[in-house]
This record gives structure tokens, C-alpha cells and sequence, in this order.
């Protein structure tokens, strides 16, 4: 071939190839998977765990909540959220005992319960994923648990091991896991907390710590069949009983999470093998489940892969939801088998202009809203209600939105003289200040600026969707707003002047010293965004007249001040654990407090009633009686204001029109198994979207020809020429 | 030559103890062993005993430099500076702070990291060099001048610029490649294409640049003036006589930075989500894991180190009259 047609040629050629195949040249997917059942996300940060035992981050929990199965889940449609067994047959009952283990009514008084039991009977018959810490030989010998040298050498990954087995889920599975809370080389989270509740716990981590230090040290197998652990009992094959110390209503709540999942000790027996250790092959990487999806590629780097689990049990799509459910296409899989879809790859993507541009391509089905790709996706119509541009609406791309259960607030540390208070007078001074600033502070007019209307404000720590929330007139925040002709509206700068000058600060001027009142606000920002945010909380505080001096740190001393209780007025957040109210208003119960007891209280807030109340409340079933009793502390917190109540914010997710059967929620995190995607809808609009632009090739080589005929002729022409010219051009080089 | 590398390996330790040293005050003027523990237990519900017990399996719960408690050398050795730093010297990397070894991540990232750096160091040396030498030739034409210009131009737009522009360009509207990702074998060709083209122009117009400066340097040499007296072709001195003198200043840039190719770039990287040893890099400062960012540290220093090593070999290569001694 002529080798100016070399290249033309070649182009053409692969050109040809590629729309044969037809796979879009920028697909960055394999072209045999084009039309499978799979679903592409991405993930942003690396997960640390994916051992259930210690992971807890939302972006460990995306993975393990679809491999591990504790026995309870929430309902996928129902608001507000609802329990609804997952392996177990059904929600366990509570029952009571009193010191010597006498059983008490359901009625009975908190103070006499010395013992919450809870008996869980799982569902018989469910298996867990295939993997190798279950194959045995013909035999009945594990094939894998003691590799010799040679075996281990041969091993890179877990995909290495050619046998794999199963079993089925057993009792004693969930007791061992529950075990594994208080194992000393393991880091949960929670044991802290559930040491304070499960019977024996924390003695059980001593006897635990023991056995390992006289473990030999060729042994590394710690064998938790061998320890009892008072408070959790299997009672048959099928059924487990765990014993809570006192009365913890909440404790239910937990065990829908994959703390509470089933570990089967093959698998712990599997992983301790040191070879495998020092291959990163642990649990803590690849986890062993019952759930619908097993991790089948752990590469944490790039991507993490779910394939559906073939052992996977028996469980449908319900049949049941709230009003609008059926309208929005969320019940026409109502009884079908769960999961719809085969595989979900996750993609890391670290930034968010390939991320969104992928999205928009059609190589990913859903997306979040960054900042910067707001506008082009939101526009607000009517009363303010968000819907997808024009452009989202051509594509089909559809906006889900929800209130996520969490809180931002801007906090008071309590202990401060000036905005605390450290005898009766100046904490009634700093009382009416906190006040004054909670009116001043436009909280519509940020989520407007920096969330762009993504958020509501908030009239409490309590989230719309938890128990405990009210809605309308009687859920409005009387120190800062005003009920007019139906809707809240925020006091006026008038009313918060006031306020400030009974604080002693007329018109933001200390009237005992003539000194302008300087406040200090600790925040961990620096960005250019961050900023602007700062420069506007300057002006609302400017609006009283008070001069705020922000004092930025890192992440690290941030948390050192709150700590040490040296902030005097910082931001904080919560996302929900659980939907109780309990769950946020422990955020301000005494004994919590960071100062001295490390706690969760970070505005070191201390009430007398409050703590007296929270103590009654959190030992209550819902019902009237139990919001009556939050609704008085919601009361005393709004008069209080230890928070300035900050905004709750709203998730918006974008999803293709071939992804189906998405009701967002920010509670439960097992949801992967409801979705479903339309492959054929998907294949036929990402050709559309990605044919390739072929002008641009011809107009590179048009230019680089144009610009190199001059520069071929000039050589020819220097080639040519005579020596002295040549050399006389030297001396203008 | 093997006394002076013998010679070169030992002045390294100090050098490396150094820059371990170095690196150790740094990452603890602004992490401790408390902030490093909470970073990993996360933020919810810990307790002051968990973060004992962190500190206390991970060995961060002895004095950072000097233990005042411990007798005799124990007082230099019982501490965090002496046991992390002492392994590193076998190669031995340790664990990071999430559990998984250092030394496996290492080898598994390095050849996404190479992936990348390799072809833009080879097709930039390449493509640099030949335009320098193409300016050279027609020094004091419009295509000189044009190529000086468009070098500035280069040099004054920002490498995110040029990853964004061809994003855009290449991926989004002309839907040639995709935007970002990566696969390993043959399937890799169509992630590495834009982040290796955007490399080598990225770093186009100061190479270009500097590469022409020694080429005209060496074009005002006795030999280049015998050269074209013998009668030789302009393209022949070009490449055979003034390239062949150049290399001297082109090795002291090129051959150093040959070993750090492994250690990828942090950028391109992130924007094209590589999973190298670059991000792995920036992934560890985020989560402030010493472990990781002690040992990658240390590997770039003695990377260079190596870097420099060889760039003085070949010397020795290129020109007969240097000998090492």
C-alpha cells in the first residue's frame, strides 16, 4: 500500500471494525457485556472494611449491605420506615426479667427491667455464597484451611482457589459474629456502645484478649465456638437469643445492620491463615455472605465487582407501598424474585467531570449533583419544585429526590463563658443571644445560595421521616419563626435585636464593657467556595451588629478543640443510624457530652429536664405518650438553642429512563436488590449518544499537510543549497 | 565503575535516613498517633480504649523520637521513628493503616503507574527531541519562530487545562476514547491513549524548548562547521553529529527521572482514574496513613538516588573519555 494511503486506510478500517462490533469506541466497558444485566455506579473513596464487623462509612456500606444479611431489614417503600424480617421469620418479641430472671410484663417499669431478651429464629434453608472456606474433599476434609507452603504460593486471589462449597446458614453463625464485636484484634465501632448493653460483652473482650495472648503463635486461629458469651446463646440449630442489660428499645434497630450479620467461623478459620494475610486476602476484603450479591472482583483501586449470588434465597419484590407508589411504576414487580439484576460493576472515579460526563453518555445509570453541573441538570419550577432541565428531559434522565435522615447544624459549645455561660445570669444573657443569632442566621437564603435549594431548614435536630418529627404548625420552631397564613416565617431582625439587647449586647456592643461583641467561629474550610460560604455567615451575624472572626484549622485540631470543649461556635453534622428520634436527640443528652466523657454532645449542652426526660424517652415504645415526652424536649431545646437547627439536607439522584424501581432512602442500604435496568433501552441509547465525530480526524491531517508542505519544501530547498549560505544562516540561529 | 557504585550505594543511607527523618516530623507536626486512629475508627462512637487500643497494635503508642523511659539504646529504639524507619532498609513496608500490605500494593499499582509513564517518557523524548532538532534545521524561519512560539503557548497553559480540554475534545464531543478508566492488556490502549497524548503535550513546550537550546549551542561548534565542510547533508550533522554530542545534557534530564517513572503522576491519574501509585500516594495523605506515605517517600528518594546513579553510567556510555572511579 502507497504510504499516503496507509493511514486514511487504516482509519477507514478501524473504523469499519469498530461499527461492526458495534461497540461505541469511547464504551469503556467490555463489548461482550453490552447487553447484559448489569448495572454501572461508581464509588468515590477506597473502602478501609468490608469486614461487618468494623465497617460503618456509607462507602464501605454500599458493598457489605448487599452481601451480608443481618436477620432484619427495612421495608423498601414504606414511610416512614419500617422493620421487616430479612433471614429471621419474623420481628423478634422483647421480653423482659427482672434481676433474677423472672419475667416481666411488657408493661413493666424501666427501672425494674434488668434484662431485655431478645429470642431471633432465622428462616431454615437459606446457604451462603460459594466459596473456598466451605469445599471439602470426598472425604468431608477441608480442602483449604491448613495450605502448606507450596499451596500458598500459588494463590494471588481469592479466585486462585479452583473448589468452592457451601452451607447452610445456621444460629450459631449470628452468635459468632456478635462474638467477633469484642475480638481483640478486630476494631468495631460499636463494641464501645453494645458493651454498655449485651450481657457480658465487655468481660467476654477480657477473656478473649486473654486466650490470644497465650495463643501460640503458630496458632492463629482464635476459635470463638470455644468461649460462651453470657448475653448471646444459640438455643437450636434455627434460633439465637441475645440479652440486653436493662431496657433498649432501640436495640432492634441495630439488627438490621450488617453488625449484626451472620460470620460463618469457616470463614474466620479460612482467613487466618498467615499466607493469606500477607496476600491481602482477608475477610476484611472479601467478604462471605447469604445475601443476593457476593463480591466476585476486589480491586479497590479501580473497581469492585457484584455478581448475584447463586445460593442466594428465596425473597420478592413487595407487594405493598405508599400512596403514588403505584403511579410511579414502584409496584409492577410486585411478588417477582428478587434480585432483577445479574452483575454491578463499580467504577472508582475520584472526579466528578468524568463522572458526570459518563453519566451523561449513558455509561452509567444514575448520578449524584455536583455543584457545577447543577444548573445544567435541575431547573426550579412553580413553588420552587426541582425538576430536570429540558436537556436531562430530551434524554429521559429523571430526578428522584428525598430528605435524607441527617442534620447539619451549627453548634454552641455550651462551656464557653459568652455563649454558654458559667453562672445563672450569663447563661440567661447567653441564653437570649443564642437566640438572637438563631433568628439572625437566614438558613432558606443558604440552602438557596450554597445548596442549591437542596435542603429544608430545620425546626429541630430531628429529621422529617424519623419518629418523632412533626410536620406543620406544631412543628415549627416558635423562637425563630412565626406562623403566617400557613407556612413558617422567620422572625424579624427587629425581634432579634431585641433579643440581643436583653442579652446585654444592645446593638452588638457589650453594655458592661462598650466593647463590640466578637464571636468565634471554628470551621475546618479553606476552599474558594468555602469562602464565600464564611464571608455570608459574616453578614448574617454583621445583621446584629456582631463581628464573627473565623478561625479555620485542619481536620485534626477542629476535632482537638471540640474535644477539649476550646471552640466557641462550630459546624457539625449527623446522618442517622436508625430513624428514632432517640438517634438524634442523644446529640444533646448530658451524660454524652465530649468534654470529659468523649460522647457524642459536642455542644457540651447540659439540662437537668432534658437529660431526665431523654432518659424516660428512649426507654419508651412510640405512641402519643412517647411524643409528648419529645415534644416537651424539643421545647426546652428550642428555648435553649445549644444549635443554631441548620437545614436538613435533600439527596437528588439522577437516573437513566432504562433504571427502574429506584425509591431513594438514606436509611436502609440494602437496596441494589430491588433496582432493575432495561438493557435493550440502554444498548439502543448509548449508540445513539457515542457514534463517533470523524471530521476532526480529516481536519488534523488537512492542517498537519498544509503546515508541513511549506516545511517539506523549505528542507528540500536547504538540502539543496550551498554550503556558504548554509553556514552564514548559522549565525542567526 | 563498581567501586564508585559501591561508593554511591553507601552515601545513599545517610541520605535516605535523611529524608526518612524528614518526612517523619513532617507528617507528625501535623498528624498524631490520636488523629491517625480516629481517622481510621472513623468518627462515631469512639472510645478513648479503642484508640489505645489503635495505637497499641499498630505501635504507635511510644514516644515519637526519644523514649525517655527506656534505658540505654532502648531509649533510640523503643520509639515509632526507629521501628517504622529501621524495616523500610529491608524493603520491608509494613502493613497500611487499613490492614493491607504495603509491598503487594506496591507491585499490583506499579504497572498501571508504568503504563502511562513509559509511553509519555518514550514518545515525549521522541517527539521533543525531533521538533527541537525540526526548529534547529530551520532556525531563523517562520517555522522556528512558529515552534518557539507555540512552545511558550504550551508552557503557559496548565497540565488540568490540557486534561479538561481533552476530555471534552476527545472523549465527550468527538466520542473517540472513553473519558476515563482502565483495563489491563490490549484493552488498556483505548484508556491510555488521551492521558498519554495530554502528557507528552502538556510537557511539550518546555522540553522543546530546552532541548533546542542545546542543540543550537552545539551548532555553533568547530566540529558541526567540519562536518558540513566534509561535504555532509544538513540532516546527517543534525542527527548524527549534533544529537550524538547533545546526549551528555539530555541523559543528565532524561535518564534520572527513568526509575521514578514507576511512582506515576498524581493527576493524571486521578482525572483519568488509574489505579497507579500516584493516587495511592494522594490517597494516603487524604487518609493520613504514615505507612504508606513513609514508604512511598522512600521509594522516590531512593529512586533518584538510583536515577542519579545511572545517569552518571551513562555518561560513561555516551562519551569514552569519562570514566568513573
Amino acid at each position: 500500500m502507497d504510504k499516503r494511503t496507509l493511514l486514511p486506510g487504516l482509519l477507514i478500517l478501524f473504523a469499519w471494525l469498530t461499527a461492526c462490533s458495534g461497540h461505541q469506541w469511547n464504551n469503556p466497558y467490555v463489548a461482550e457485556d453490552t447487553e447484559k444485566n448489569i448495572l454501572y455506579t461508581v464509588f468515590t473513596e477506597r473502602p478501609k472494611h468490608l469486614d461487618p464487623v468494623q465497617s460503618y462509612s456509607s462507602n464501605e456500606i454500599q458493598f457489605t449491605a448487599q452481601i451480608y444479611e443481618p436477620p432484619l431489614q427495612y421495608h423498601y417503600l414504606k414511610r416512614p420506615f419500617v422493620l421487616i424480617p430479612a433471614t429471621a421469620e419474623e420481628i423478634p418479641v422483647v421480653k423482659y426479667r427482672d434481676v433474677h430472671g423472672n419475667q416481666l410484663p411488657g408493661d413493666a417499669q424501666p427501672d425494674d427491667i434488668a434484662y431485655s431478651v431478645y429470642e431471633i429464629t432465622i428462616k431454615a434453608g437459606i446457604h451462603f455464597q460459594p466459596h473456598p472456606a466451605f469445599a471439602r474433599d470426598a472425604q468431608g476434609h477441608w480442602l483449604y484451611h491448613d495450605l502448606n507452603r507450596q499451596e500458598m504460593a500459588s494463590v494471588r486471589k481469592l479466585a486462585d482457589f479452583s473448589q468452592t462449597g457451601t452451607r447452610e446458614l445456621v444460629a450459631e453463625d449470628y452468635v459468632y459474629q456478635i462474638k467477633r464485636l469484642a475480638h481483640p484484634k478486630l476494631h468495631s465501632p460499636i463494641y464501645g456502645l453494645m458493651a454498655d448493653y449485651i450481657a457480658g460483652l465487655r468481660e467476654y473482650a477480657d477473656v478473649l484478649k486473654q486466650a490470644d495472648q497465650n495463643r501460640p503463635e503458630e496458632k492463629t486461629f482464635l476459635d470463638l465456638r470455644d468461649y460462651q458469651l453470657e448475653g448471646v446463646q444459640v438455643v437450636d440449630r434455627y434460633t439465637y437469643r441475645i440479652t440486653i442489660k436493662g431496657k433498649y428499645p432501640q436495640f432492634v434497630y441495630w439488627l438490621a445492620m450488617p453488625f449484626f450479620a451472620p460470620i460463618p467461623w469457616e470463614a474466620d478459620r479460612f482467613y487466618s491463615q498467615q499466607g493469606l494475610k500477607q496476600k491481602n486476602i482477608t475477610l476484611d476484603w472479601y467478604p462471605v455472605g447469604t445475601g443476593p450479591y457476593m463480591l466476585t472482583e476486589n480491586d479497590p483501586n479501580s473497581r469492585m465487582v457484584l455478581e448475584k449470588n447463586p445460593n442466594f434465597h428465596d425473597e420478592y419484590y413487595p407487594a405493598e407501598g405508599m400512596p403514588g407508589d403505584e403511579e410511579n411504576d414502584l409496584l409492577v414487580d410486585a411478588g417477582k424474585k428478587l434480585p432483577f439484576i445479574d452483575k454491578i460493576i463499580f467504577t472508582r472515579e475520584k472526579e466528578s467531570i468524568p463522572r458526570w460526563n459518563k453519566f451523561l453518555q449513558g455509561y452509567y445509570d444514575a448520578s449524584g449533583i455536583g455543584s457545577d453541573s447543577f444548573d445544567q441538570a435541575v431547573q426550579l419550577v412553580g413553588q420552587g419544585e426541582a425538576t430536570v432541565t429540558e436537556a436531562m428531559a430530551e434524554q429521559g434522565i429523571r430526578l428522584e429526590t428525598a430528605v435524607a435522615a441527617s442534620t447539619y447544624y451549627m453548634g454552641f459549645n455550651m462551656l464557653d463563658p459568652v455563649v454558654g455561660g458559667r453562672n445563672e445570669r450569663e447563661r440567661e444573657s447567653a441564653r437570649k443571644l443564642r437566640q438572637a443569632i438563631s433568628i439572625a442566621v437566614d438558613y432558606e437564603e443558604f440552602i438557596s445560595i450554597f445548596a442549591n435549594g437542596r435542603g429544608m431548614p430545620a425546626q429541630s435536630p430531628i429529621p422529617p421521616g424519623i419518629a418523632g418529627y412533626r410536620e406543620g404548625e406544631e412543628g415549627v420552631n416558635p423562637v425563630v419563626y412565626d406562623w403566617v397564613n400557613g407556612e413558617p416565617k422567620r422572625k424579624s431582625i427587629q425581634a432579634a435585636k431585641a433579643l440581643l439587647a436583653e442579652a446585654g449586647y444592645p446593638d452588638g456592643m457589650d453594655q458592661r464593657t462598650g466593647a463590640p461583641l466578637i464571636l468565634y467561629f471554628d470551621v475546618t474550610a479553606r476552599s474558594a467556595e468555602d469562602r464565600s460560604r464564611l464571608d455570608w455567615m459574616r453578614k448574617q451575624f454583621q445583621k446584629l451588629n456582631i463581628q464573627l472572626v473565623v478561625r479555620s484549622t485542619d481536620y485534626n485540631r477542629f476535632q482537638d478543640k471540640i474535644r477539649k470543649g476550646n471552640a466557641q461556635i462550630f459546624e457539625w453534622g449527623w446522618n442517622a443510624d436508625y430513624p428514632d428520634a432517640e438517634n438524634f436527640l442523644f446529640l444533646l443528652y448530658g451524660p454524652q457530652r465530649k468534654v470529659g466523657n468523649s460522647g457524642e454532645n459536642a455542644a457540651n449542652y447540659l439540662n437537668a429536664e432534658y437529660d431526665r426526660l431523654f432518659e424516660q424517652m428512649k426507654n419508651m415504645e412510640d405512641g402519643p405518650q412517647r411524643q409528648q415526652i419529645i415534644d416537651r424536649m424539643i421545647e426546652i431545646l428550642r428555648l435553649d438553642a445549644p444549635w443554631l437547627w441548620g437545614y436538613h439536607p435533600k439527596d437528588y439522584g439522577l437516573y437513566h429512563a432504562w433504571y427502574q424501581n429506584v425509591k431513594p432512602n438514606r436509611i436502609s442500604n440494602n437496596n441494589l436488590k430491588y433496582f432493575k435496568i432495561d438493557t435493550a433501552l440502554r444498548t439502543q441509547k448509548r449508540a445513539e449518544w457515542n457514534e463517533p465525530v470523524i471530521w476532526p480526524v480529516a481536519l488534523i491531517l488537512a492542517v498537519l499537510a498544509v503546515s508541513f508542505v511549506p516545511a517539506v519544501n523549505a528542507f528540500r530547498r536547504h538540502e539543496s543549497s550551498t554550503a556558504v549560505r548554509a553556514t552564514s544562516s548559522d549565525t542567526t540561529g | 565503575m563498581l567501586s564508585y557504585i559501591i561508593r554511591r550505594i553507601f552515601y545513599a543511607i545517610p541520605i535516605l535516613i535523611g529524608v526518612n527523618l524528614i518526612t517523619f516530623m513532617l507528617f507528625f507536626v501535623v498528624n498524631t498517633p490520636d488523629d491517625m486512629a480516629r481517622m481510621q475508627l472513623g468518627i462515631k462512637y469512639v472510645t478513648p480504649e479503642a484508640i489505645e487500643k489503635w495505637k497499641a497494635e499498630r505501635g504507635y503508642d511510644k514516644p515519637l523520637l526519644f523514649n525517655q523511659e527506656a534505658e540505654n539504646l532502648d531509649k533510640l529504639t523503643s520509639t515509632i521513628f526507629f521501628e517504622k524507619s529501621v524495616s523500610m532498609f529491608i524493603f520491608d513496608f509494613g502493613k497500611a493503616d487499613d490492614g493491607r500490605d504495603i509491598a503487594q500494593e506496591i507491585k499490583s499499582r506499579m504497572l498501571p503507574s508504568l503504563a502511562i509513564a513509559l509511553p509519555v517518557f518514550v514518545l515525549g523524548l521522541v517527539v521533543y527531541i525531533t521538533c527541537a532538532l525540526l526548529m534547529v534545521f530551520f532556525r531563523a524561519t517562520y517555522i522556528d519562530f512558529l515552534g518557539v512560539v507555540s512552545c511558550v503557548a504550551l508552557m503557559s497553559i496548565s497540565s488540568l487545562f490540557y486534561i479538561i480540554v481533552g476530555q471534552f475534545l476527545i472523549s465527550k464531543l468527538w466520542h473517540w476514547v472513553p473519558i476515563s478508566g482502565y483495563e489491563t492488556g490490549l484493552d488498556a490502549a483505548k484508556f491510555l491513549f488521551l492521558p498519554v497524548i495530554i502528557g507528552v503535550i502538556s510537557s511539550a513546550g518546555s522540553n522543546i524548548r530546552w532541548y533546542r537550546t542545546i542543540f543550537l549551542e552545539e551548532m555553533n561548534k568547530e566540529y558541526v562547521r567540519t562536518a558540513r565542510a566534509k561535504g555532509l547533508s544538513e540532516r546527517i550533522v543534525l542527527f548524527r553529529h549534533v544529537l550524538g554530542n547533545a546526549l551528555i545534557p539530555i541523559l543528565t534530564g532524561a535518564v534520572v527521572v527513568v526509575p521514578l517513572l514507576f511512582l506515576g503522576s498524581l493527576l493524571v491519574e486521578s482525572f483519568f482514574g488509574i489505579p497507579g501509585l500516584g493516587s495511592y500516594t494522594i490517597d494516603a495523605i487524604n487518609s493520613q496513613d504514615f505507612a504508606i506515605v513513609r514508604a512511598m517517600v522512600f521509594l522516590g528518594s531512593l529512586l533518584y538516588i538510583i536515577g542519579l546513579v545511572l545517569t552518571d553510567i551513562s555518561y560513561t556510555w555516551v562519551d569514552p573519555r569519562i570514566h568513573l572511579a
